[in-house]
């Protein structure tokens, strides 16, 4: 039985302009103790299907439904199998950490008053970095310790399935690595981890099998690994001050002073470093190294072909 | 939604009640002490001008005030307590730590309206000891007392879910309290009976819920109303009812909050 299963969830909202079309037909299965991520550019549904899949939303088409249980006829059981970490930033403000720990997890079913609760409550707080603002006001905290608390909260009712909603957005490396590291420790012991992220090399260090979303439909679903060796193998990376030849133009990526140019083989490699010098261009710190998910994702999103790596929906 | 009803689910509503509670409690100088401090400024001021002039029911103007006053004050705190919580959640967006858990509408209904009448009853009790103090005041039957400030509570609590649900500011919510929770309380009698109002304005007060709730109450302090308590009881019960069941049902559609 998957942990989650999609299938052929669609989303229609009504607006001024007519009917908006946010997810269409997408479906997919999430195994048990998998870390997967769902990647894609604002606005290609990452976040509505996280609503839907939590009951903040509910879908115009299709079935969603967490170990066996539809999130909708049987949502109690579901939503109790599901710790979700919003992508705001909220919190209450009547409450101190404890207490708001302590109440998410009533919410739940979990008995507030027992030792054993609190024990859990004492360890994430421990795990998380917040064992000294147990009993500070929520108001008190800093961003980061706020984003903390609100991982602490997903996870107070022990669900065996953790939904991760862009949850490093605009925090410090520190909060990063603490939280990688517990969530990772969470997926050893078998909990199975969705991650919507931006940061796409933290995509490629933690999950094991990726889908992009674009415009609502899904685009690419397959291993990490897979996704990485379909694409162009090869990236010339260098910096350079001078407009870069317009040949060049089509198959490269400028940051600033950066450039990244991606080559299938040797020889394209040598193409693209004679048109360098035919141009009088004068690149530096060059390197040529592997692709990453990053360059994966811009070449899926930009609608480039993709002959090595064909869509395959089957784990 | 359909109402699971198994200890977590019970659990989940007892928190979620305990959580209101606590809430106000935390703010209780804003939520009890003000509204206490207020219906005593208004005994003050209207019993220092009015009484030895008025007598209502055989009493005096200030022993006649007092529950009227208390009821107003249940009625006005039971709104503001569900009212404001729900729109300060979904402004602030921490109504989505409600919204993920596996509460059934049943269970936020009963948390809410349960919470509602937690402060309603503090704040009436509150104003029943500072403003007996000023005037003897006699207790002809408790079980219409009790009866009308829970049934009061709870269609005031509810209603507050509804425009809650229904605003999406706080001026929304302000627009609900100032231009028909206030206005309905005081038309309803509070500070006069309506007996004494020409027929056109007796008539229309008749139409208003408020007037059945107030007056049942202060019949149980003087054995002595308007209309008969039974019929209040049946025209307040028939909107608890009524207001209720809109409640339930927009809950259980997640009216603006599930989208």
């Amino acid at each position: 039985m998957p942990a989650i299963s999609f299938q052929n969830v669609g989303k229609t909202y009504s607006s001024p302009r007519g009917a908006v079309h946010a997810l269409d037909d997408v479906s997919f299965d999430i195994q048990p103790g998998e870390f997967f991520g769902l990647l894609g550019p604002n606005g290609a549904g990452k976040t509505t299907l996280i609503s839907i899949l939590a009951g903040l939303a509910r879908a115009s088409r299709g079935k969603v439904s967490v170990l066996g249980h539809d999130v909708v006829s049987d949502y109690a059981a579901a939503r109790r199998s599901l710790g979700i970490v919003p992508q705001e930033l909220v919190f209450d403000p009547f409450f101190s950490v404890r207490e708001a720990l302590r109440i998410q997890g009533g919410y739940f079913g979990v008995r507030t008053d027992k030792r054993a609760n609190d024990e859990w409550i004492d360890e994430l707080l421990e795990n998380l970095g917040l064992a000294d603002k147990a009993n500070a006001n929520m108001r008190q905290l800093s961003g980061g310790m706020k984003r903390r608390v609100l991982v602490a909260q997903a996870l107070v009712h022990r669900p065996p399935v953790i939904v991760l909603d862009e949850p490093t957005a605009g925090v410090d490396v520190e909060l990063r690595q603490t939280l990688w590291q517990f969530v990772a420790r969470l997926n050893k012991e078998g909990h199975t981890v969705l991650l919507t992220t931006h940061y796409l090399e933290e995509a490629e260090a933690l999950c094991g099998r990726i889908a992009m979303l674009k415009l609502g439909k899904v685009v690419a679903l397959d291993r990490t690994s897979a996704l990485l060796a379909g694409t162009a193998s090869t990236m010339l990376r260098f910096k350079m001050d001078t407009p870069l030849p317009p040949q060049l133009a089509a198959q490269s990526r400028v940051t600033g002073r950066i450039v990244q140019v991606t080559a299938h083989d040797a020889a394209e490699v040598e193409r693209i470093l004679g048109v360098l010098r035919q141009a009088g261009c004068q690149p530096e710190d060059l390197e040529i190294g592997r692709a990453d998910l990053e360059d994966v994702f811009l070449e899926i999103m930009s609608g480039a072909p993709r002959p090595a790596v064909p869509l395959r929906v089957a784990v | 939604m359909s109402a699971v009803q198994s200890p977590a689910v019970l659990s989940g509503a007892r928190t979620l009640l305990y959580k209101e509670v606590l809430r106000f409690w935390k703010v209780s100088f804003q939520t009890v002490a003000a509204p206490v401090l207020t219906a005593v400024l208004y005994l003050l001021i209207f019993g220092h001008v009015l009484e030895g002039h008025v007598k209502v029911h055989g009493v005096g103007y200030t022993s006649f005030l007092i529950p009227g006053l208390v009821m107003m004050s249940v009625l006005q705190n039971a709104f503001a307590n569900s009212s404001s919580s729900l729109i300060q959640s979904k402004i602030s967006g921490n109504l989505v730590f409600l919204l993920v858990a596996p509460l059934s509408h049943w269970a936020w209904f009963v948390a809410y309206v349960g919470a509602s009448i937690v402060r309603g009853v503090v704040v009436g009790a509150g104003v029943l000891l500072v403003t007996a103090w000023f005037a003897p005041l006699q207790v002809a039957n408790a079980a219409w007392i009790l009866a009308f400030t829970v049934m009061g509570a709870a269609l005031m609590g509810s209603l507050g879910i509804v425009a809650g649900l229904w605003a999406e500011k706080f001026d929304q919510i302000a627009a609900f309290q100032n231009f028909i929770v206030m206005p309905m309380t005081f038309l309803s009698g509070v500070f006069y009976s309506v007996k004494s109002l020409p027929p056109l304005a007796q008539a229309l007060s008749h139409l208003n819920p408020f007037f059945y709730m107030i007056d049942g109450f202060r019949h149980g302090f003087f054995g002595a109303s308007d209309v008969s308590p039974w019929f209040s009881f049946a025209v307040v019960g028939a909107s608890l009812c009524a207001v209720c069941a809109l409640c339930l049902h927009l809950l259980r559609i997640g009216y603006k909050i599930r989208h």
